[in-house]
């Protein structure tokens, strides 16, 4: 039967269709080859990730889990880790269904009802934030259900309930901006919110327990005798959402419908005021202050000056990329308290941290190497200047790269007063991950807006996956040499095949 | 005999299919050509190899004398590209851009600071002049990108479209600003689908059909080549019509 057009059902439809071409394209780039590919790798990565949760849970789980205390810490720890990014992620989507335009403009000015189509997006998002967290759960779960018992398939109920309120909090905290700083600004704001909410509550926990315990691990805490001591006992309210993960149906029936009514609650508020606020939002544009400065800026430099200046001042520029980059940025934040609580302690405490600066500094560079290179608004007019195309390439990777080391460098320095090897094999290795992405970057950059930055993998997910094995193994070979193992020769091979790999794969291989 | 500001020999470019096949076109220095043809005829095409933005498969392309593959820096020098999709940055202020622009050609700041002036103020951006493009209508990231083009003083401009999207008066400024710059002695070539505007403007007119130049001339030895007295718009389709059907 065919729901009226209009409706909440005809709407849930339409989305349905777009969302699954929208993946479809995604998935295969229109070669229907690349779909089974893709669901082959997927499947074999998702099997590897079900033997690594086997074997850290088959021992935890040998004498039995039982719902004491220390559990209920240790799943209402693992659950807030991934409530954050839930959070993190429902803030990001609810923002866009303000202020995507795409169909937004046909919608609207057609005589339907915004409220059931804000309905179906939000809930569009509640599912697809509860499909993410499952998929990335379940090995977890499933390895628990199989060595514990399968009560703990009651996660698989709670995940939903849990992206539901996620949705719910994240539609408040939108809505809460509209009004406190108005449809121009709540965009950005919630952007940058949604990097913090993601990376901070894993930072957090990271920094109370290298500042408590001098450990880099965030379960550290979890596991604190101080902490469990002075948490409420197990019968308290506050473990009902642990409790319903571990399978006791008293806890979970509650909390799933309580988590749920709140999502019913959010739509059933806020939906009237969808279309108002999004037509607000689309009257925002983008802004257009005036800049009072009137000096020249660019003219006077060399050629390869003013393409390097060009890139930082967009960059600098751009308040949404800088919020992208907030985030890889948020995530050196440990290794530099963890440098800042061990001053002078020897080196042995600092090897923890040599992967992550190497793997950051790959992460940065491959991000900033898109922008420089396929994010060109201006693509057609840099290629028209009367500068080789060599010498462009160079200026952009020259820009890329000053970024990174500038990031870099103080945490460097800062190691090597505690210990120049350790400080040189880092540097060394950050390069090599620095150089790689952008290799990388350069052998496969095609002409996108700069506005394409969040979607940039799916241009390919060739350099997304070599960008990440590359910093990877340089990162593991940052830690090896660090220790002075000779298995860092054996990782640095890796790297170097995975780049070799890469660039017979890449359209350029100039 | 003077250099042609842009010599075209048996340049051929193949995508899936040819779409340029051994065009042969020369443009004086100082002339006003329109290049007009179907959707999918090759023009962008072509003036991208021209501008260096496509490498040909065969052929030679020539601007002021300079090969274009040879010395593709030299060429560049001598000319500008202006497509009909706008190329300015969202996050730079008009005056910034023409910087820019300028940064990149090498022009003297201080010549550089009164030519973007100038332009804007010809182009009706004066008062736009220290706001984000962000914000623009695509009329007017159009004409930011036309004063771009011209800040460096190109002996060549070369146009893609460049009217789509402007409004009455914009349309009416940037046609302006391209005859004065005839008037100086500067080449201008130009794809429209706007046959008016070629029929008013150009000097030259050639057409394009199937990547290939079949007839070009002014707008009376066009209506000769017809055998009647007839509107560019008349000429144009019985043109393509013609070439369609050849084999």
């Amino acid at each position: 039967m065919m729901a009226p057009p209009g409706s909440l059902l005809w709407f849930a439809r339409h989305e349905l269709r777009l969302a699954w071409r929208d993946w479809l394209a995604m998935m295969t780039g229109g070669r229907r080859v690349r779909l089974f590919g893709f669901l082959f790798g997927g499947l074999a990565i998702y099997a590897l990730l079900h033997f690594i949760a086997a074997a850290i849970i088959a021992p935890a789980a040998a004498n039995g889990i039982a719902a004491d205390k220390p559990t209920l810490v240790m799943v209402t720890g693992i659950g807030l880790l991934f409530f954050s990014v839930m959070l993190s992620q429902a803030l990001e989507s609810i923002t866009r269904v303000y202020y995507s335009r795409s169909d937004l403009d046909l919608i609207l000015s057609s005589p339907a009802s915004t409220r059931s189509l804000f309905a179906v997006r939000t809930g569009a998002v509640a599912l697809s934030t509860a499909l993410l967290s499952a998929l990335l759960a379940s090995p977890i779960i499933n390895m628990l259900a199989f060595f514990a018992g399968y009560h703990w398939l009651w996660a698989y109920l709670v995940l939903p309930a849990c992206s539901a309120l996620a949705v719910a909090i994240a539609m408040a905290l939108t809505m809460g901006l509209f009004r406190l700083v108005g449809p121009k600004r709540t965009r950005l704001i919630a952007q940058i919110l949604a990097a913090i909410v993601g990376a901070g509550f894993v930072i957090g926990i990271q920094a109370v327990a290298i500042l408590s315990f001098n450990s880099y691990s965030r379960f550290a805490l979890f596991s604190s005798p101080d902490l469990l001591a002075a948490l409420p006992s197990p019968d308290h309210w506050l473990w009902l959402p642990a409790r319903a993960v571990l399978g006791d149906a008293v806890s979970a029936v509650p909390v799933i419908a309580a988590f749920l009514g709140a999502l019913a609650l959010a739509m059933l508020f806020f939906s009237p005021s969808y279309g108002r606020l999004a037509v607000a939002a689309a009257s925002v544009g983008q802004s257009t202050r005036h800049r009072t400065r009137t000096g020249t800026y660019f003219t006077g430099r060399s050629q390869a000056q003013v393409l390097r200046h060009k890139e930082w001042r967009l960059l600098q520029r751009d308040p949404w990329l800088l919020s992208q980059t907030l985030m890889q940025m948020l995530y050196l934040l440990p290794p530099a308290l963890l440098l800042w609580v061990n001053y002078g302690e020897g080196a042995g405490a600092f090897i923890v941290i040599v992967p992550v600066l190497v793997m950051a500094s790959g992460q940065l560079a491959g991000g900033l190497a898109w922008l420089a290179l396929s994010g060109e608004d201006a693509y057609d007019l840099v290629a028209t200047a009367p500068i080789p195309a060599q010498s462009i390439l160079r200026a952009k990777i020259e820009a890329v790269l000053v970024v990174v080391a500038a990031v870099l460098a103080p945490l460097l320095a800062l190691l090597a007063l505690n210990s120049w090897t350790m400080a040189l094999a880092t540097g060394l290795c950050a390069i090599l991950s620095a150089a790689s992405a952008t290799a990388i970057q350069v052998w496969f950059r095609i002409p996108m807006r700069r506005a394409m930055f969040r979607r940039r993998q799916v241009a390919s997910r060739a350099a997304t996956i070599s960008e990440a094995f590359a910093s990877i193994t340089w990162a593991g070979t940052g830690a090896l040499l660090s220790v002075g193992s000779w298995v860092a020769g054996l990782t640095a091979i890796i790297a170097l095949v995975v780049l070799g790999i890469s660039r017979s794969l890449s359209p350029h291989r100039s | 005999m003077p250099v042609p500001a842009l010599a075209i020999t048996d340049l051929a470019k193949s995508f899936d299919r040819p779409v340029v096949e051994g065009l042969d076109l020369t443009v004086a220095a100082g002339e006003f050509y329109a290049l007009l043809g179907p959707n999918g005829a090759g023009k962008t095409t072509i003036l991208r190899m021209v501008a260096g933005l496509l490498a040909p498969d065969a052929g030679i392309i020539e601007i002021f004398g300079t090969d274009v593959r040879k010395d593709p820096v030299g060429a560049k020098r001598l000319l500008a590209w202006v497509s009909d999709e706008p190329m300015v940055y969202d996050r730079l202020t008009p005056l910034e851009y023409l910087d820019f622009v300028a940064g990149l050609w090498q022009v003297e700041p201080s010549r550089a600071r009164e030519t973007a002036n100038d332009l804007l103020a010809l182009l009706g951006l004066k008062s736009h002049a220290n706001e984000l493009c962000g914000g623009f209508s695509k009329g007017m990231l159009q004409k930011v990108a036309l004063a771009g083009a011209l800040i460096h003083d190109p002996r060549l401009i070369i146009l893609d479209e460049p009217l789509t999207g402007l409004d009455a008066g914009s349309a009416r400024q940037v046609k302006d600003v391209l005859l004065e710059k005839v008037r100086k002695g500067v080449t201008i070539i130009m794809t429209t689908h706007i046959l008016e505007v070629a029929e008013r403007m150009a000097q030259r007119i050639g057409v394009i059909a199937g990547g290939r130049l079949v007839a070009e001339g002014t707008l009376t030895e066009l209506r000769a080549r017809t055998g009647r007295e007839s509107t560019l718009e008349e000429i144009f389709l019985e043109l393509v019509e013609t070439a369609s059907a050849a084999p």
